[in-house]
């Protein structure tokens, strides 16, 4: 980093509101980078991202459907990096494109369940009197449910399948984002710059939304990224039953389900997606707690 | 508090107010309970009433009569309103009708009853497990905190977040059932011993103890020690890490010091002194870890083929057997709730804050 730009960067009196957000960011992304765990996280989530996107070319012209029943249960190879499944498909292709699912699930619950728990917990917040109640009433009902049993129940009814996967995690999940979002709100509702904004006749909609849920936002996605890994690990176990995304796609959890019958013979078909699990919900947890430690040192 | 006579005088005041508190916090328990428990029978009803399948049909049956379907048609009230349909769900699921299972053939309650302690026998093995190690583990890494053990429990407990439960017991049947040999394979017993067993309880440990059959014992344990140790990894992790915080936050505090300084020695100090003080919210710890078990022993019993609850909800999921599964969930759900609200509770009551006004 240049200098002239880094002092620019990082100047206490921004001239502009562009230089201080983006004088925000920059340090935000020191303060990750300098922190070992949350920088380890940050990697291994950029390369599943990286693995997502560039699924096709990472696969060397491999397809992870084409079937092969000649070659199938085939041990790790050259030409076969990880093996082959019981249908002869390639798992290392079928790995890289599992990363597409695994990140749509993740993509999805977070636009769901964000939104619903910053509105609910927000509106909770700065309303008070009996809308905190009801709406905090109905949060604390859907907190104490089992999760994985309820989004099973709820796959069960609506079929399986990735979106009903998806409906059935935010439902479950959302509560957690309520409450957070309740508390943030509860520290600033009374502070002077939002009786200011009142005092220039700003609607109460408009301090929801331009006023508030920004300042919330921080603690909702150090949030998420914690909860990333309890995501992954129950779309993947719903996946495991069956329930997630249907065969042929490739998803992680479907495909050490497939591995099963071969655990005690062919141990890659089902270790090897097991582990792109593992690292995967690792790397969330990992740059989630980074993040905390980053963003909010005193709950560390 | 100071002995003279006036003592009394200021002493009896607080002992009614610790009744009534007591009284107000039974009560908001019981409100909570009941309002957490409608909200989970409301969520299920809603759930079937998702379902393709014709809750009539779901009852009676497909060979029923005309007759039969109307007047089950009428009893379900699917002519009235929905909040009447909630009401008679309600009050069936109150007096233990869950309806038939399409797969078993048999009253839901039924069979929910006979495969419970498979769960329940898991569950408690596991919890027991994880106490056993979370505990210590964690006290050392706060005595240690910053320093190699602290890291390495850490690092141990994030394997335990990170890892997929139904994969790690794929790994460990490989490891230690189809390489090493250490223990028995899948289900609760050997095929062989199957009906052996006179079952009480239901609890394989506990009813072959009581016959007095050690060989069949040791043969359930060897069968139950892998996935329970599996799953009482998870609820170690957990352990260890808030047994980790609670008493790094009570290591700060001046008494220990004052201890020390009295002349215990380091670990007297942590036993004896700062232990007691995190007790209270650790029961609550390990209540929420045992509840989550209960939940998340579907996984495992899927794997290790345990004739427990969550595998006789994955088994009817498969056969579109609604009731079995929805059954189930109020079970899993009902228990949950009982145990969290449960925690939540004794924590209130026997916080010492209490004790002192």
């Amino acid at each position: 980093m240049s200098t002239a730009l880094g002092q620019w960067l990082m100047s206490e009196t921004p001239t502009s509101r562009r230089q201080a957000i983006l004088g925000n960011a920059y340090r935000a992304v020191r303060a990750i980078v300098a922190n070992p765990t949350a920088l380890a996280g940050l990697v291994i989530v950029a390369v599943l991202v990286l693995m997502a996107v560039f699924a096709p070319l990472l696969a060397l012209g491999k397809s992870p459907l084409d079937q092969d029943l000649a070659g199938r249960l085939a041990p790790p190879s050259a030409a076969h990096w990880f093996g082959t499944d019981e249908l002869g498909r390639d798992i290392f292709a079928r790995t890289l494109f599992g990363a597409r699912v695994t990140l749509t699930i993740v993509l999805l619950v977070s636009v769901v369940v964000a939104p619903i728990g910053l509105a609910v917990g927000t509106v909770a917040g700065y309303l008070g009197g009996w809308v905190d109640t009801v709406l905090m009433r109905i949060t604390d009902i859907f907190l104490a449910f089992p999760r994985l049993v309820l989004a099973l129940a709820f796959a069960a009814a609506l079929g399986p399948g990735i979106e009903n996967a998806v409906i059935a995690i935010s439902l479950t999940a959302w509560p957690a984002y309520a409450r957070i979002a309740r508390s943030e709100t509860l520290a600033i509702a009374h502070s002077d710059f939002i009786q200011a904004v009142v005092l220039q006749g700003a609607s109460t909609w408009r301090i929801l939304f331009r006023h508030i849920v920004p300042l919330c936002l921080s603690s909702v996605i150090v949030r998420l990224t914690l909860d990333m890994a309890g995501i992954i690990l129950t779309a993947a176990g719903l996946g495991f039953l069956g329930l997630g995304a249907q065969p042929p796609a490739a998803e992680w959890g479907a495909m050490v389900s497939s591995g099963r019958d071969v655990i005690l013979d062919q141990w890659w078909v089902a270790t090897i997606p097991g582990v792109a699990i593992f690292i995967v919900s690792l790397g969330f947890n990992l740059l989630g707690d980074g993040l905390r430690d980053v963003f909010d040192p005193k709950s560390a | 508090m100071s002995t003279t006579g006036t003592a009394g005088v200021f002493l009896d005041p607080p002992r009614t107010h610790l009744a009534a508190v007591v009284l107000r916090r039974t009560g908001s328990f019981l409100a909570s309970l009941a309002a957490t428990f409608i909200g989970l029978t409301a969520v299920t009803f809603f759930i079937s009433r998702l379902t393709k399948i014709d809750p009539v049909l779901a009852v009676v049956g497909d060979k029923a009569t005309k007759a039969a379907y109307d007047r089950a048609y009428e009893a379900l009230g699917l002519g009235q309103s929905i909040f009447v349909q909630y009401f008679i769900y309600l009050r069936r699921l109150l007096g233990g009708d869950f309806g038939m299972s399409v797969l078993t053939a048999r009253p839901v309650l039924s069979d929910l009853v006979r495969v419970f302690p498979a769960t329940f026998e898991l569950a408690t093995i596991a919890t027991i497990v994880g106490v056993l190690v979370g505990v210590p583990a964690g006290v050392l890494a706060a005595a240690r905190q910053g320093r190699w053990p602290d890291h390495v429990i850490r690092v141990v407990g994030l394997f335990g977040y990170s890892v997929p439960v139904f994969w790690l017991g794929l790994v460990g049947l490989f490891v230690f059932y189809g390489k090493l040999g250490w223990v028995s394979g899948t289900g609760r017993l050997d095929v062989f011993f199957d009906d052996v067993v006179t079952p009480r309880t239901g609890v394989i440990l506990i009813d072959s103890a009581l016959d007095g059959n050690w060989e069949i014992f040791a043969n359930a344990f060897s069968h139950l020690i892998l996935p329970a140790s599996i799953l009482g990894y998870y609820s170690l992790a957990y352990i260890a890490r808030m047994t980790r915080s609670f008493m790094i936050d009570q290591l700060s505090q001046e008494y220990v010091t004052a201890a020390r300084i009295k002349g215990n020695s380091f670990w007297r100090a942590v036993w004896r002194h700062a232990f007691p003080n995190i007790m209270v919210p650790l029961i609550t710890v390990i209540g929420l870890s045992y509840a989550s078990l209960l939940e998340g022993a579907v996984l495992t019993e899927t794997v290790f083929a345990w004739p427990g609850l969550g595998l006789y909800i994955t088994n009817a999921l498969f056969n579109s057997d609604m009731n079995a599964v929805l059954g189930g969930t109020v079970l899993v759900g009902a228990v949950f709730i009982g145990i969290n609200q449960v925690c939540d509770l004794l924590y209130r009551l026997f916080d010492p804050r209490l004790r002192a006004t």
